[in-house]
């Protein structure tokens, strides 16, 4: 039984360090940052949530499969506000994203709501 | 022991991470590059907790969870607005 | 009222969860340390039915499983996307069906959390969107996830049947 656990436990491990791996190629590959956004939630919400469902196999019902609990929610409720926020960031300041159509250009310019004084 | 393999993978993402927020081309690249260096971090403080078989380690990986995002929001507050305190006052943007 | 119970219930298990030890002591500087923070969240006024959505929870057992298996989904295509190519990057406006904040704001987070498309504004009934390639923007235009987080709100849904791209 320990030995079936342990396995399942290395198989949810190895396919979040995939993911994770996965997710910095493309933080080096894709072409803007706004592409990169979404290379970054590949390991914010499949590599993170694979590696501790990995570890929670191993630890099994203890108090530290509850921390890890905590940590896998604390990572799904923060990620899309600092996502979000970034993007709001990059937009004030007139980072366009790469995209085909002057449409869309016009679309993405017209959210904007604050003029940034940073440089 | 296989974790170390697991934790290995993770030190390498958090290299590449490392590459782009070095070459990254401006400051939100670099933003970004960090949070995700972060949330790797947390990983690693995990995976190590278990490898060492001292699991105590995840307390700091909830506390590194946390202080990274909020250092996140609190940079990219600062990028935008030249001011960690600015209010709402009547702006649309707010507090981003 | 409920919202401050389900909070303070909250943090007594961070408490406990944190500290793991039974002693007098530690029990009832824990208690303190919780009545202090409800009381300051009563008088912030963030322990409120937006900032502390208990009445969303049993809806939610039926929301959180299907969220977890379309992010499993995307996940697997952008991830061949990065691998094998096919990206490219677009911007698109959604419908929000959602007849308050609360419920445009977990529509918004749920967009986002799912990988390759990022929620970039929120405004008048509408999110604008950045979606990486052409399935997942094609995969939100289906408004499937507006109809589920709709039924999560217990709002009456989308009039028109599918979001306008």
């Amino acid at each position: 039984m320990a030995a079936v656990l342990d396995i399942v436990s290395w198989v949810f491990v190895v396919g979040g360090v995939v993911f994770c791996l996965i997710g910095g190629y493309g933080l080096l590959k894709l072409k803007d940052v706004y592409a990169r956004l979404h290379a970054a939630s590949l390991i914010d919400t499949l590599g993170v949530g694979l590696i501790l469902v990995g570890l929670m196999f191993q630890a099994g019902f203890t108090l530290v499969t509850a921390k890890l609990v905590l940590i896998l929610v604390f990572i799904f409720f923060t990620t899309p506000t600092a996502t979000h926020a970034l993007a709001r960031a990059a937009i004030n300041h007139d980072v366009l994203p790469e995209v085909d159509t002057e449409e869309e250009r016009e679309l993405v310019r017209s959210t904007k709501t604050h003029t940034g004084t940073a440089e | 022991m296989m974790y170390a393999a697991a934790a290995a993978g993770v030190v390498v993402t958090m290299l590449m991470a490392l590459v782009r927020a070095l070459i990254g081309p401006n400051i939100y690249n670099r933003i970004l590059a960090v949070n995700v260096f972060g949330t790797l971090s947390v990983m690693l403080i995990a995976i190590y907790g278990f490898v060492d078989g001292r699991p105590e380690f995840l307390d700091l990986a909830i506390v590194y969870a946390l202080i990274n995002f909020i250092g996140t929001i609190a940079v990219t507050k600062y990028v935008t607005f030249n001011d960690m305190g600015h209010g709402d006052d009547g702006d649309p943007a707010g507090d981003i | 009222m409920i919202q401050a119970i389900a909070l303070a219930a909250a943090l007594a298990g961070f408490w406990v969860l944190l500290s793991g030890y039974w002693l007098p002591l530690i029990i009832i500087l824990g208690v303190a340390s919780v009545l202090l923070c409800v009381f300051i969240a009563k008088r912030l006024e963030v322990a409120d039915r937006e900032g502390h959505p208990v009445h969303l929870t049993v809806p939610g057992l039926n929301y959180f499983p299907w969220l977890v298996k379309e992010i499993f989904v995307s996940n697997v295509i952008v991830a061949k996307a990065i691998l094998f190519g096919g990206v490219r990057p677009q911007v698109l406006r959604v419908k929000a069906s959602q007849s308050d904040e609360l419920g445009q704001t977990v529509y918004a987070n749920s967009i986002t959390l799912t990988p390759g498309t990022v929620s970039i504004d929120v405004e008048d009934n509408h999110i604008t969107v950045h979606a990486i390639m052409d399935d997942t923007a094609d995969g939100l235009r289906t408004g499937e996830m507006d109809q589920k987080v709709c039924k999560l709100m217990g709002d009456a849904g989308p009039q028109s049947g599918s979001a306008k791209a």
